[in-house]
């Protein structure tokens, strides 16, 4: 068994806290927190799934009075969909993948005892929270949650007569957002600094594992867009209750003139997209460092061009600020400016693609097996892969033409972002749960909750891309009333009962989970045979990650078959390995 | 220390059954592509040939990017399973950078590409206003219908003031339509959309509440009408026939029943069509 | 930093709250991180003030339709400064100075040999002083904003007034911030943290309060010539 070196000093040391309120529910533990984030993604998505399953019931059965909710109106569909975006995208994909596991894992992959500022961090955790229970509470005031779209264009979300929903619903929504802003911001702000200026010796920046350099930009990204969205919040709040005209111009509703004059809807378009943008970046990169991570460990072999994947990375966060014009192209925007926007948002493709050719070049040659974190990477591939694809022909203008504001759009960010991120977040469940549990999960279980998911998803988003080719539009609440529509209703109908396989599927997760944290195999230190520092540590990890010793790094985190080592995997803090090549 | 053991018999055939699933996706996905089972509907302006063109070819190039990709992948996940102590030697190599270089310029190549070789069609369609003698129709959105105003004889839009909107009472009231401007008096207002076929068609959209976006599919036509804007837009219809137009920005809880529908005629139609809406107004 | 084995030299106790010895690599490393989590907490700020800018350029701008007309009409309004806003910039520049002198007193303080006081009296009154300061300007900004409402603009009247609210008033909510700072390092002496921790508070709090001058200065600049 090999040693690991560690440094002849005491790490910065506070020691673990007492009672059950500073363990558990005020925690400066980054590992509580984490767990705490990723259980709130946990109820997010739940109701996030349940939304979409209400969504789809009602677009093929309209008239089908449900129990409980009774007869599900067209601004109650339209209420649904604005809700599931929004839930699934900032509580769901922006919290469970960086908030969660990269809360938990960030500091012990770099060597460090906690995050930066823990009381920020325990504060980032809470402030999220109590942004999830005000969007929840957006349902249960008068005129209920807002009917605009996660997307919120003014003027529909500007005006509180332009619809149900409309009116307080409509400020909680901006309200939660901006709580949502403030407590990612305190995050972004830990995870920059733990990254620069806590990792341990020998830990540089080129031998952290792809997961750090993950968070890391994720977290930038995070820095310079929230704030952009706070600014757009801020401004649609004083629209909406100040009578100030940052986004609506002369209108009237319902021919009732609403005293607004000279304000510009396509600002907002602007604001929120300069911040849309980087956030579907934010929702993915995780995903790809983790599918990076678990491609290497079970190939037993590095990544396929280390340094390439850094720049990829890098690339995407940079090119992701320059594109947001592409979801603007039929908005009345100039046309030059869309054709530079288009020209940007092929050239991000790139980076991707570059991505997706090096995880390929992992799995070559390797020598692979198929545990379940495994499974949910592969998927990912694909997923990523096919999401990927739609990808140039929404970025054409030309093309966006026909294809915007139709099924092909959601077909498309569905795969690449939710699904796919998805698939991220399942196959770090299973990657480290081990390490955070002490226990195995069921890898029979995980094998029926990897197919009913994988199939399930791609039964479910491809036929999208057909709806959307036949010109069938986003957001309508039913197909009764165009006449074409009705041709497209059996492919509805198909994906719908998709809908409810694959939901159901994901109580096997849930099953899995729960019961393997009380009654799961027990879980050795490094089940995975795997290289990156939180397999040196105890399981789960002690208070300061590493029993009072601070790592010192010797090699970079992707060291399998080695030639001339003992063993298949040589440890970050193994004796350094003689250069490759 | 290692695993050296035999992978079990579950863990070596999940190498195929990967590559099997993996490749059914790709190919029944791909048939539903090729077979056109649903598909863009048929084109019946004079940009929809071009622009389907320039969508074949991104259909054919992507394809072939999509197959590859999926089949490579099912094909790895297989070939590279481990087979216990039967599995060839793991090639410990950090990548190749010459790769790199040639797949990064290729994809740059292929993506960029495809986007200029669409440029000149956006540019016909976009960079360029309507002719100078196109027939101008006028087209307001809001919650939830579409009107459709003609210029008339005197081929200027009357004024419309907001403070006149009565929505409720359809056609001219609706718009606000200020019939005290002599310009107003020869304005035809309409539900449906009418047009002569082989004609440049330019399309003035506006908005009275929220964004709309008038969509009309067989014409591959799209573009959003914003409140304090007068978009400019055009197309020329070259079949006659009549054709769903859907509004395609989400705009309130009548999003999906607001349609309406474009009739494409001949010339001489059109012209009897206008001359009796214009004698309705006497 | 390393010795001959190549590792580092062992680190004295845990720093922070029971009065470890300032001024060892400890104290550097607890204010660098310090500095380098202000410098990054800055940056959204940054970028919502450079998204309100840009929607001020923007608006100014824009012309708009009128809908009777059919044409495009430009509407923008400048609005006439109070002069008390300029009075108010150099009680913030004042309190900027007043801050730095506090700053480096205290480090100063933390940096040199334990058992050596300055008179803790000076140290406190900096500190003191530039709370004041700021309190006085936050109240100089909303007497401000009652003159601009006595001369007819509100938030809502024109879209410049509106962008002059919202630009003073998003500023004054940060500088609140400021002011809290300062309340909590004034007492932070009293919650017996150590010196090497005041110091750092101090020295954060510092940074904070001249970009938030930096920044109004800019504000005003902004509103004033970029009409």
């Amino acid at each position: 068994m090999a040693t690991h070196e560690f440094a002849a000093q005491e790490s910065h040391a506070h020691g673990a806290p007492q009672g059950f309120i500073r363990k558990w529910v005020f925690s400066l533990d980054h590992k509580v927190i984490g767990l705490q984030y990723y259980f709130l993604a946990l109820a997010a998505v739940f109701v996030g799934m349940f939304l979409s399953l209400l969504m789809r019931i009602h677009l093929i059965w309209p008239t089908l009075p449900l129990p409980i909710l009774g007869d599900i109106k067209p601004e109650t569909y339209l209420t649904l969909v604005t809700m599931h975006g929004t839930i699934m995208v900032f509580f769901v994909l922006t919290t469970a993948p960086q908030g969660g596991f990269g809360n938990y894992f960030l500091p012990i992959q770099i060597g460090a005892p906690d995050m930066a500022f823990p009381v920020l961090n325990m504060l980032s955790f809470w402030t999220t929270f109590l942004g999830f229970i005000v969007m929840i509470a957006a349902f249960f005031v008068a005129g209920g949650a807002p009917l605009h779209g996660w997307t919120g264009y003014a003027p529909l979300s500007a005006l509180q007569s332009s619809g149900p929903g409309e009116g307080l619903g409509a400020d909680l929504w901006i309200i939660s957002i901006a709580i949502f802003c403030i407590g990612a911001l305190m995050g972004a702000l830990n995870f920059i600094t733990t990254t620069l200026d806590m990792r341990a010796k020998g830990m540089t920046m080129m031998r952290m594992p792809l997961t750090v350099w993950a968070w890391f930009v994720t977290a930038i990204l995070g820095l310079l867009a929230f704030g952009v969205l706070l600014s757009a919040g801020i401004l649609l709040l004083m629209d909406r209750n100040l009578g100030t005209s940052f986004f609506v111009p002369l209108v009237t509703i319902n021919g009732q003139l609403t005293g607004h004059k000279g304000g510009s809807p396509l600002l907002w378009q602007h604001l929120f997209w300069f911040f849309g943008h980087p956030e579907v970046y934010i929702a993915i990169l995780p995903a790809m460092g983790m599918a990076s991570q678990l491609l290497s460990v079970f190939s037993r072999k590095p990544i396929f061009g280390y340094k390439a994947m850094v720049y990829a990375i890098l690339g995407i966060g940079f090119l992701g600020f320059m594109v947001w014009g592409h979801h603007m192209f039929m908005s009345g925007m100039s046309p030059y400016t869309a054709f530079a926007f288009s020209i940007m948002t092929m050239g991000i493709g790139v980076p991707s693609a570059i991505k997706t050719f090096n995880w390929l070049g992992t799995l070559m040659r390797g020598r692979i097996r198929f545990t379940s974190p495994m499974l949910f990477a592969i998927g990912f591939v694909s997923l990523f892969v096919t999401g990927g694809i739609s990808g140039p022909f929404l970025a054409q203008p030309v093309l966006d033409i026909q294809l915007h504001d139709t099924y092909f759009v959601p077909a498309h960010f569905h795969l690449i972002m939710g699904v796919a991120s998805i698939f991220g977040i399942f196959a770090a469940t299973y990657y480290w749960f081990p390490k955070m549990f002490g226990r195995m999960m069921s890898e029979s279980l995980a094998r029926w909750h990897f197919w009913f998911s994988f199939i399930g998803t791609y039964a479910i988003f491809m036929p999208m891309h057909y709806l959307g080719m036949a010109g069938m539009p986003r957001r309508y609440s039913q197909m009764t009333e165009v006449a074409y529509l009705h041709d497209l209703i059996p492919l509805q109908k198909f994906i719908t009962y998709a809908a409810f396989i694959t939901i159901a599927g994901q109580l096997i997760f849930l099953v899995n989970l729960f019961w393997s944290m009380f009654k799961g195999k027990k879980a050795s230190d490094n089940p995975w045979e795997a290289t990156t520092l939180e397999w040196i540590t105890a399981t789960p990890p002690p208070h300061d990650n590493f029993g009072g010793h601070t790592p010192v790094v010797h090699n970079g985190p992707y060291e399998y078959n080695v030639p001339g080592a003992p063993r298949d995997y040589v440890m970050q803090t193994d004796p350094e390995i003689e250069p490759a090549h | 220390m290692g695993k050296a053991e035999n992978p079990t018999r579950g863990a070596r055939c999940m190498g195929l059954v990967l590559l099997v699933i993996i490749w059914l996706i790709t190919f029944v996905s791909t048939y539903f592509f090729i077979a056109k089972t649903w598909w863009l509907p048929v084109g019946a302006s004079a940009a929809a040939a071009g622009i389907d063109h320039h969508f074949t070819t991104t259909f054919i190039l992507m394809g072939i990017v999509f197959v590859a990709a999926q089949v490579s992948l099912g094909g790895l996940v297989w070939i590279y399973r481990d087979r216990g102590s039967s599995s060839s030697k793991v090639n410990y190599s950090h990548g190749n950078t010459k790769l790199e270089v040639v797949w990064t310029v290729l994809t740059t190549v292929l993506f960029v590409g495809l986007n200029l070789a669409s440029s000149s069609i956006w540019a016909s369609e976009r960079f360029r206003a309507a002719e100078a003698d196109a027939v101008r129709v006028e087209v307001t959105g809001m919650q939830f219908a579409w009107y459709f105003r003609y210029p008339g004889p005197d081929g200027k839009f009357g004024a419309t003031n907001p403070e006149l909107e009565d929505a409720s009472a359809g056609g001219e009231a609706a718009l606000g339509l200020d019939t005290k401007d002599p310009a107003s008096k020869d304005d035809v207002v309409t539900g449906t959309m009418v047009v002569p076929v082989n004609r440049e068609i330019e399309v003035i959209l506006r908005a009275h509440d929220v964004i709309h976006s008038f969509f009309i599919p067989t014409m591959r036509f799209k573009q959003d009408a914003v409140p304090g804007l007068a978009i400019h837009m055009h197309f020329t219809a070259i079949q006659t026939g009549e054709y769903e137009i859907l509004c395609a920005e989400l705009c309130g809880l009548g999003h999906y029943k607001m349609h309406g529908m474009l009739k494409v005629v001949s010339q001489e139609e059109f012209d009897k069509w206008l001359a009796a809406r214009e004698a309705e107004k006497q | 930093m390393l010795d001959d084995d190549g590792v580092l030299p062992p680190v004295r106790g845990g720093g922070g709250d029971d009065g470890s010895g300032p001024g060892l690599p400890d104290y550097a490393a607890r204010l660098r991180r310090a500095r380098l989590g202000l410098l990054v907490a800055l940056t959204p700020v940054i970028m919502l003030f450079v998204s309100f800018s840009s929607a001020y350029v923007v608006r100014q701008g824009l012309p708009t339709l009128d809908p009777r007309t059919n044409a495009l009409v430009r509407d923008w309004i400048p609005v006439t400064l109070p002069k008390l806003l300029l009075i108010n910039t150099g009680v913030l520049i004042l309190s900027s100075v007043f801050m730095e002198l506090a700053r480096r007193q205290i480090r100063s303080k933390a940096t040199s040999d334990p058992g050596v006081f300055a008179g803790d009296q000076m140290r406190v009154s900096w500190l003191s002083m530039t709370l004041v300061l700021g309190l006085v300007f936050l109240f100089g900004q909303w007497t401000a904003w009652r003159q601009l409402a006595a001369n007819g603009f509100y938030v809502a009247t024109t879209p410049s007034s509106s962008f002059v609210y919202l630009l003073t008033g998003t500023h004054a909510v940060h500088l609140m911030g400021g002011v809290l700072a300062l309340f909590v390092a004034g007492i932070a002496s009293l919650l017996r943290r150590s010196v090497a921790t005041r110091s750092i508070v101090v020295d954060v709090t510092a940074w904070y309060w001249h970009f938030m001058a930096g920044l109004w200065i800019y504000i005003l600049c902004l509103l004033e010539f970029a009409s």
